[in-house]
């Protein structure tokens, strides 16, 4: 198929993928994309938010072109017990700027504009072809790949692995591990279309502002997990995500969870009435800092989802990825310029790069995180929301209950749960992990 | 009214999904067993275009044309080799028209 040598090869046309090979393309490399969806972004999936200073870093004036949906002026943080949500949101007019901070994407859109600018940059993408396997020479060294298109092997000086945290080649040639269940969480989303007017008015913006809702509680029935709705132009995202160790563990079903999510009467209301046009699933990294695997190796570097860079507390995952695929770019074309071999040695300074950045930096702060959320499941999503709730209609419902019951009723129902000791415990292992 | 019809099914969820079906050439196959592990019978539940089965026999089957392409599946029965997991060939599969 093809013959010719190539200074690198990436695998997947995701926001890692993408920026990796649009780095090296622009600085004048020979670089081969291979995607096994029709287009870029066909088998991409996310909530999705954008966050425009890891773009800007690759092509400063994205928004000009890019195809974006709101810019973000608001984010709410939703509580949620089976009848009520006890809320804190941020608004703030400074996000109405002229360069905005974040923005809400469709993915299927966004990747196939940031696949264009590649292009434009020299990038030669081959779409509809799923690579089947690494190729590796007697050295162990990664020289190459094979696709399941008919011809030969392809062959490159390195291998960008940018193939999502599902992908199969890094982990057939035991580069990395399978993800454990404990360590992804599956997350069901639906596409809900409504006149741009409608979503202003519902979410009480205007023009192109956007609002995030993030929501956690009885809704994953005490498993680690979240729910989310963000306003595109004229559509909602509205999705729900949890462990994958707990689905199992509950026999939960994700769309089941999905429905009733979307039957809750906070949420119902915003959606009333639309039309959905598109059910989607996926993965998303949960480990956190010590799921990440060995990030390079001889001839090959590992990029993005697929090395389970994601920042689970701050909802942060494509501009991780963005990132490492523009460093482990940048790395390349470094040691490339110096006429160095890409040896493991040499593509150790993609890792080096990375940890000076705030990818490494972030994950590292949260290090913890993951398995506090993972322990303790039942305790922060399903009890504390519960009592939160009672505590919240103590404060409000006037009955005739003098104020000192109520508030001796809404202490005592927090200790009963957790203890006086649980609690403290609770707060404390919060505090270290977030710490 | 059961759960069932209280809400909308998942094969309901999934026609407004746009494939390109490889036919006759599944990227999922569960090996021939008699009893399922816990795992793949939590599949049937799990799966988030419900492509798993439990049989009358008592075995899990699988119809992998809706598959979203997770991984679900993959991350929790693969390595036990009760299920083998491919990507369907370049360009079939689901396509994702927003994503």
């Amino acid at each position: 198929m093809i013959d010719e040598k190539f200074d690198a090869i990436v695998i997947g046309a995701g926001m890692a993928g993408n920026a990796a090979a649009y780095t090296m393309a622009s600085r004048g490399m020979k670089v081969l994309q291979l995607e096994r969806g029709e287009y870029p972004g066909s088998k991409n999936v996310q909530g999705g938010i954008l966050y425009a200073d890891m773009v800007e870093k690759i092509i400063p004036e994205f928004r000009n072109e890019a195809p974006l949906e709101r810019h973000l002026i608001e984010q709410r943080f939703w509580l949620m017990s089976d009848t009520a949500h006890t809320g804190m949101h941020y608004r703030n007019e400074d996000f109405n700027e002229d360069k905005g901070n974040r923005y809400t994407i469709i993915r299927s859109q966004f990747d196939r504009w940031f696949s264009q600018q590649s292009r434009e940059k020299g990038v030669i993408l081959l779409c509809e072809t799923t690579a089947v396997e690494l190729i590796q020479d007697a050295y162990g060294k990664v020289v190459g790949v094979r696709t399941d298109r008919s011809g030969g092997p392809i062959h490159a000086d390195v291998v960008v692995l940018a193939e999502g945290v599902n992908g199969l080649l890094g982990t057939r040639a035991e580069l990395r591990p399978r993800p454990q269940p404990s360590q992804v969480a599956l997350a069901v989303k639906e596409m809900h279309f409504l006149p741009a007017e409608v979503i202003e008015q519902r979410f009480n913006i205007k023009g192109d502002e956007g609002v995030v809702i993030e929501a956690a509680g009885t809704i994953s029935k005490g498993m680690a997990g979240m729910g989310f709705i963000y306003t595109n132009k004229e559509s909602i995202s509205i999705g729900l995500g949890c462990l994958v160790s707990d689905f199992a563990e509950n026999q939960s079903s994700p769309a089941q969870l999905l429905e009733m999510f979307k039957k809750h009467p906070s949420v119902a209301p915003l959606i009333a009435g639309s039309e959905v046009k598109e059910y989607a699933a996926h993965l998303i990294p949960e480990g956190g800092y010590n799921a990440i695997p060995k990030l390079f190796g001889h001839g090959y570097v590992i990029c993005g989802d697929a090395a389970q860079l994601n920042n689970a507390v701050h909802r942060e995952g494509s501009n991780l990825a963005m990132t490492s695929g523009r460093i482990a770019g940048e790395a390349i074309y470094q040691i490339k310029s110096r006429r160095d071999p890409f040896t493991a040695d040499n593509l150790s300074l993609y890792k080096k790069m990375l940890d000076d950045s705030f990818v490494i930096k972030d994950l590292k702060k949260y290090k913890d995180m993951p398995e506090l959320l993972h322990t303790q499941a039942s305790n922060l999503f399903l009890t504390y929301p519960q009592l939160v709730a009672k505590a919240m209609e103590n404060f409000v419902r006037v009955d005739g209950t003098p104020k000192i019951e109520k508030e001796k009723s809404t202490f005592s129902s927090f200790r009963k749960k957790r203890g006086a000791l649980g609690l403290l415990g609770d707060a404390v292992r919060f505090a270290r992990a977030w710490r | 009214m059961g759960i069932e019809a209280q809400f909308q099914k998942v094969e309901e969820k999934l026609y407004q999904n746009r494939y390109l079906v490889d036919a006759g050439q599944p990227h999922i196959k569960i090996a021939p067993h008699e009893k399922p592990s816990k795992n793949l019978l939590a599949m049937t539940h799990l799966c988030p275009a419900g492509c798993y089965t439990e049989a009358e026999s008592g075995q899990v089957e699988i119809a992998a044309d809706g598959c979203l392409e997770c991984g679900t599946c993959r991350v929790l029965c693969e390595e036990t080799g009760e299920i083998s997991w491919n990507y369907p060939r370049g360009g079939y599969g689901i396509l994702f028209k927003f994503g």
